[in-house]
């Protein structure tokens, strides 16, 4: 089994200087981000900072009203059936037909996707414990979720794109589908991209991740880089700081009296001697979670619950 | 082959794959020559990235601790492995300064350190041989 490194590989989707407004609101600012094959790739960000809005251009539901989205070298508004019949798409809130049963529904995909794969379709089925008798409108959201995947997938698209697969899902189904994302890069070096505001989910799964926060992209890039990077420092002042000390190129800087945070990105090794500059030791130095990360470049948190 | 991986403590994810696997040879639940479980397998189990698992065992076999065969699997190398003795001490030195540390903050003797390593590797050893 081959691996190929993201970073050699040709983008599957490259998104340059997209920008988009409803009305008066900037929903998306000078977003530019590139998918390499066989990856996963993860958005993340917190309810309403853009990521369905950048999924939109993606699917060419949207059209870039500012800068250029290429999917598969393709621009999807002009070229949607080259461009869908190659993606696999989940969306938050699947938008299946209540009144068909199971087995409807794969025959009903089926004519959308020239390659469908029914001897696939019927193992996840068959895996996901899906009925085929049973009428959409009966199942649960865990067993909606996975008809929506089950369609998603059966003909192994080149890019499975899933936005917030797992919101409001419980711990099985949202392990259920982090499979299917494991599995799709596994299998001949498919492409995911999903996003969620679940950080442990992207940090479990993802090989590229970029964070959006409020419609701009505050970091992109290879997460074990990113991971490797980012470093947590504790500072002990011999007094109590009255205020937070100054450091350059600190990302966020927080605590209170004797001990305070540095988050820093890159200037690991700087660190101890301009504490020392200020009269501190550097007392533990750790990685940070994706979490702190995110929190220190976005200077605001995302709730660890599912919506 | 039982591990465990958690985002919550910000150490990557390979770091854990590989620090535990090394336990486990360590304690005997691995065995020179027993395979390992397929990379995807395991992404599977531990639900991360392929590519992650891949490069713990990459980095594994750097190490010489396991060993790759082609068309076949991912093995644990019959052989010791082969570091240096300096190099033995030097990554070994790092973890006992940071336990003396440790050991002098909670005013600790040195002689209850030495008892309770000891200690230690008697349940390692008992694990060993279960």
């Amino acid at each position: 089994m081959k691996f190929p490194s993201p970073s050699s590989a040709e983008a599957v989707v490259s998104i340059a200087n997209l920008s988009r407004r409803f009305g008066s609101k900037t929903v998306l600012n000078d977003v530019s981000l590139h998918v390499p094959r066989g990856g996963v790739f993860g958005l993340v960000g917190e309810n309403g900072a853009g990521k369905t809005t950048l999924i939109k251009h993606i699917l060419g539901l949207l059209r870039a009203e500012l800068g250029s989205v290429r999917v598969f070298d393709l621009n999807p508004v002009s070229d949607p059936v080259s461009v869908l019949g190659r993606i696999g798409y989940l969306s938050e809130q699947p938008d299946l037909p209540g009144w068909m049963c199971v087995d409807e529904l794969l025959r009903y995909s089926r004519a959308f996707y020239p390659k469908w794969d029914a001897a696939y379709a019927e193992t996840l089925r068959e895996q996901f414990g899906l009925n085929p008798t049973q009428r959409l409108s009966t199942l649960s959201k865990g067993q909606l979720a996975k008809a929506g995947l089950l369609t998603a997938q059966a003909h192994r698209p080149e890019l499975l794109l899933l936005d917030e697969p797992s919101s409001g899902l419980d711990p099985l189904v949202r392990r259920d589908i982090l499979e299917a994302v494991i599995r799709t890069v596994a299998d001949e070096g498919r492409t995911v991209f999903f996003s969620s505001h679940l950080l442990e989910e992207i940090e479990r799964v993802s090989d590229h991740i970029a964070m959006v926060h409020q419609g701009r992209i505050v970091l992109c890039g290879s997460l074990d880089e990113i991971k490797q990077q980012h470093r947590q420092f504790t500072l002990h002042f011999e007094t109590a700081q009255a205020k937070a000390p100054i450091i350059a190129g600190a990302l966020s800087i927080s605590g209170n009296g004797k001990e305070w945070s540095v988050m820093c990105n890159g200037a690991r090794n700087q660190l101890p001697e301009i504490a020392a500059g200020l009269g501190a030791r550097v007392v533990d130095d750790r990685a940070p979670t994706l979490n702190e990360i995110f929190v220190a470049h976005a200077g605001t948190s995302i709730s660890n619950q599912p919506s | 082959m039982q591990i465990q991986v958690s985002v919550s403590d910000g150490v990557p994810i390979y770091h854990q794959i590989i620090s535990q696997v090394r336990y486990l040879i360590a304690a005997g639940r691995l065995q020179p020559g027993e395979e390992l479980p397929p990379i995807r397998v395991l992404a599977e189990q531990l639900t991360v990235n392929p590519n992650t698992v891949a490069r713990a065992y990459l980095e594994l076999e750097h190490a010489g601790i396991v060993t790759k065969r082609h068309g076949s699997g991912t093995y644990v190398s019959e052989a010791r492995s082969s570091i240096s003795q300096r190099e033995k001490t030097k990554i070994l030195a790092k973890r006992v300064d940071a336990l003396l540390a440790e050991a002098r903050h909670l005013d600790v003797e040195l002689n209850e350190v030495i008892k309770l390593l000891r200690e230690r590797e008697q349940v390692m050893n008992e694990e060993a041989t279960k």
